[in-house]
Order: C-alpha cells, then sequence, then structure tokens
C-alpha cells in the first residue's frame, strides 16, 4: 500500500506511550502497519498511512489510543452533511 | 429467544435458515445430499416412476440452499455443510452483483456452517452474510476441516459492515449464542477477519462471551497458511493491498450506479442544446446536443472507470485532482473532433462541464478504496466541491453562449 498515499497530515490519531502494556494488539489490527513495537511499547510509525477506521482505538485494551473514526467515504459525508450521521450510507452495500 | 425464520425466501431460491434442520444425532455424522440411495421402488401404478425419497434434514416450509451439499451431525446439532467449489451459478451471480444486479438482495442466512468433516477442536472463521464474502471464504478452505459462523450484516462485506457497525461486537455476541457455538466447539477461540476490527472489540466478546478472538488475515486467500502458521499472520498477511484487479472488478458497480442519474442528466442536456438565436431549435438538439452528449460521456468514463484503473498513475493525492487530469485528457480531444464547430467558448463549456463531472465522480471513488481517511477526504470536500460546482455552471453558460 506504500504506492498509493492518500492527503497527509491529516490523521487524528494519537497514541498515549504512558498508559500503553506493549501488548501489540494495534499492530495486528492496523491494516495499513502504522504501528510497530519497539521496547516494549507501541509506537506510531507511519501517521500519515492511517486511514481513521478506530480497529486500534477500538481494540486498545487501555485505552491508550484515540482516534476520531469515520468512513473515508464522499458519498457518505455528503449524506451525512445532508441528512445528518445517523441517516447516512454509503451508496453502495 | 427467538424462533427461527420460518422460510423467507433468499436470493437463490431458497429458504434461509442455516440451521433449520432435525437433531438429534449424538455423534459426528456427515450427510451428503448427493448420495444415491439404494431404495427398492415398487412398480408406480401410471405416471412417472416416483423420484428419491425426501433426505431426513428436509423440513417443512423449507429448502436446502445450493451451496450446502450435506449436514454434520456433532451433538445436539446439525449444522449444513457448504461446498469448497463455487458452482458456475455462484459465478453468474457474482458477476451480476459486482454489476450491481441483485446486489440488495445478495445475502446468506447467517449461522453456522461447516466445510469439510470438523469436530470440536476445528478452527472456527467468521465472515458476513454478504454472499460474495461467503463465496470468497468458502472456495479458500479446500481441504480444512473448519466452522463457518456467518454474521447478519444485512448482506453487506465485512469491511464496510464494521465502519457501519453491524459486523460488530453486539451481533458478533447474539450469534455465538444462537448457534450455540460454545456446545459444539470444545476450545474457546474464534478467528475474525482482520478487516472486522473496526467493528469488534475483542475484549469486549471476550469478557460477554468467553471467546478470544483471534485476528486473521485481511484475504481470504492467506486463511491456510495462516491456519498452517498456528494462526498468525505475518505483516504482509495483515496489510491491505488496492492492485489493479482489486479496482477494475469496482468499476461496474461505479458504472452501473450512475446510469439513472446519468440518463436525467443527458436529456437535460439535450433539451439545453436546443436553445438557440431562434428560440428553439429541434435540429440543434441533435446537431448541437449528441456532440455534449458524447463529451460528458467521455466526463463520466473518466472519473469512474479511468481514474480508477489509473489511480496509482495520475498525479495528484486528492482524488478530484486525479478526476481532473483525466476528465480533461478524455473530454477536450473528443469536445475538439466532434464539437469544434461551437468554438472555442462551445468546447471550453463541455470541458468545464465534463471535468466536474470526472472531478466529482473520481471524488465519489474514495469510498471504495482501502486507504482514504475520513478527515482526507472532507479536507478534499470542502476544497473542491466549490471547484466541481463552479465549473459546472461556468460550462453550461458558455455551452448556452456558443449557441448564440
Amino acid at each position: 500500500m506504500e504506492t498509493f498515499r492518500y492527503i497527509q497530515g491529516v490523521s487524528t490519531l494519537k497514541l498515549d506511550s504512558e498508559t500503553c502494556i506493549g501488548c501489540g494488539e494495534c499492530t495486528r489490527v492496523c491494516p495499513h502497519a502504522v504501528f510497530e513495537l519497539t521496547d516494549k511499547k507501541a509506537a506510531i510509525m507511519d501517521k500519515d498511512a492511517c486511514m481513521e477506521c478506530g480497529a486500534c482505538a477500538l481494540n486498545c485494551p487501555v485505552d491508550a489510543i484515540t482516534v476520531s473514526p469515520g468512513v473515508g467515504c464522499a458519498a457518505y459525508i455528503i449524506q451525512s452533511w445532508l441528512k445528518g450521521p445517523s441517516k447516512a450510507t454509503c451508496s453502495t452495500p | 429467544m427467538e424462533t427461527p425464520n420460518p422460510g423467507t425466501e433468499c436470493s437463490c431460491g431458497c429458504t434461509k435458515d442455516a440451521q433449520a434442520v432435525p437433531t438429534g444425532l449424538s455423534s459426528i455424522t456427515p450427510f451428503i445430499l448427493s448420495s444415491p440411495l439404494d431404495i427398492k421402488e415398487d412398480v408406480p401404478c401410471c405416471g412417472a416412476p416416483a423420484g428419491p425419497p425426501a433426505s431426513p434434514y428436509e423440513k417443512a416450509g423449507y429448502s436446502i440452499c445450493p451451496y450446502v451439499d450435506g449436514f454434520v451431525t456433532i451433538g445436539q446439532d446439525s449444522v449444513p455443510r457448504v461446498k469448497t467449489r463455487l458452482s458456475p451459478k455462484d459465478h453468474v451471480s457474482t458477476i451480476l452483483a459486482r454489476s450491481n444486479i441483485g446486489r440488495n438482495t445478495y445475502n446468506v442466512a447467517p449461522g453456522l456452517y461447516a466445510t469439510g468433516n470438523p469436530n470440536g477442536e476445528s478452527p472456527v472463521l467468521v465472515t458476513a452474510n454478504f454472499k460474495l464474502s461467503f463465496d470468497h471464504l468458502r472456495r479458500e478452505l479446500q481441504g480444512v476441516h473448519a466452522w463457518i459462523l456467518v454474521l447478519d450484516t444485512r448482506g453487506i462485506n465485512v469491511w464496510c459492515a464494521a465502519g457501519k457497525g453491524t459486523f460488530g461486537t453486539d451481533e458478533l455476541v447474539n450469534r455465538l449464542k444462537r448457534s450455540r457455538l460454545s456446545s459444539i466447539i470444545t476450545h474457546k477461540k474464534i478467528i475474525l477477519p482482520q478487516l472486522g476490527a473496526t467493528g469488534v472489540s475483542a475484549k469486549q466478546v471476550k469478557k460477554q462471551s468467553g471467546f478470544s478472538v483471534i485476528w486473521g488475515p485481511v484475504h481470504c486467500r492467506d486463511i491456510k497458511n495462516f491456519l498452517g502458521q498456528n494462526m498468525s499472520a505475518d505483516k504482509k498477511m495483515r496489510t491491505v493491498t488496492f492492485s489493479l484487479t482489486e479496482r477494475l472488478v469496482l468499476i461496474p458497480v461505479e458504472v452501473a450506479i450512475l446510469l439513472k442519474p446519468a440518463a436525467i442528466f443527458f436529456l437535460a442536456t439535450l433539451f439545453v442544446s436546443g436553445i438557440g438565436p431562434h428560440f428553439y431549435s429541434l435540429p440543434a438538439i441533435i446537431n448541437r446536443g449528441l456532440p455534449a452528449l458524447a463529451t460528458l460521456t467521455m466526463g463520466i468514463i473518466a472519473g469512474a472507470a479511468l481514474t480508477p484503473a489509473l489511480l496509482d498513475r495520475l498525479p495528484g493525492t486528492a482524488f478530484s485532482v486525479k478526476g481532473i487530469i483525466s476528465g480533461v485528457a478524455l473530454s477536450f480531444p473528443t469536445a475538439l473532433i466532434l464539437a469544434g464547430f461551437t468554438g472555442v467558448t462551445g468546447v471550453l463549456g463541455l470541458v468545464l462541464v465534463a471535468t466536474a463531472i470526472s472531478s466529482y465522480l473520481a471524488m465519489n471513488f474514495t469510498g471504495s478504496t482501502p486507504f482514504t481517511s475520513p478527515t482526507g477526504v472532507e479536507k478534499e470536500m470542502k476544497r473542491f466541491i466549490p471547484v466541481q460546482l463552479c465549473a459546472t455552471v461556468l460550462g453550461a453558460l458558455f455551452w448556452l453562449i456558443s449557441a448564440f
């Protein structure tokens, strides 16, 4: 996926190293290999590869990761502007 | 406690209940539907000879799905066993679903299925009830003895359903209970597709059901290697890809969902093309309208097909920019050749509208990719939707003016 890079410097991903227990769950769920374990702690190695899917934050056992999760889909965002986030859907399944 | 769904029709014409079969056999007894039955038939008194007797797994009001080739009986439960080879019908229905035909009803009944002859020690693989997801998984399980737990994701694939929350913790915990999996398997492990992690909290699943989630590979094609490696995935298995083939299969749906809005837009274009110095001219609908339609069609092809195909080759990070480049590349030569007689204003007008369409459609393709962040998409939209709107209005004005 390194051939594809989207808009840089916008990801809302944050990791609190103090809280991290180094379990490595974030490295297992991230589909873009954003995290790596170094010195028994997770580290954000490639923040601009983050697509804010929220898998890491949802699965961090100590809530050390925060991200504003969402769907990177223009059709969905247009609908959420027009109808509100609760009624928005992507145009295709 | 919910009662089983009594025989609603599914897309394949069968009824929807994964475990709509009698129970009661005590050992693991696979039953093959296609087994020849050695029954001596009485000579019929009249008419055609009698057909084979009903299988013991048939149940009033239900029929057995074509992808089920038998049943595995384990303890109190009979679990449908699915074929690991796709039939020609499966391939045809895949092509139809990829073309947006019948896609909204393309689902399988949620519940527990089997491949091969699994037992209490066999792995459990969880997937979505979108039939494409289900087919992708079962075709990779030739020779594998496993359980498949299908979640009710409303006929949506794992990735999209996880984003929407239907492939989520609550549904998983609920489906584990309803399938009575804990009475079938002796271990407490379930393998989830990694892309389901957006909707499923492994910690909550453990807390609410006692089952430990093991994150499987992103792609079904790696599942055998994953199982062979003692259920561990390497970095390659964990990372999403977006190859040319993966992009090309998405294009038919991108185009199919545009047919209706494009038809309306085309009618409006033909109508506008008739406006001229003599107030309204029917020949102009043909003379000016058809070149306009050809140019706008190029805009649609550029945004919905060319941009996805050349996504890694086109310059720019914003998809809207990629759409502008491919839009100009296709619409400018078309307008020049077919609508050159309308002069600079006419050609410019058509290219502006076609490029705006291409840019908008390219921007919409963000939803089909596995790497665009919502913050990035929103930033792109705020920047480029005004540009696309201005180009459309200006282009339409230029096109009108060129008639005078």
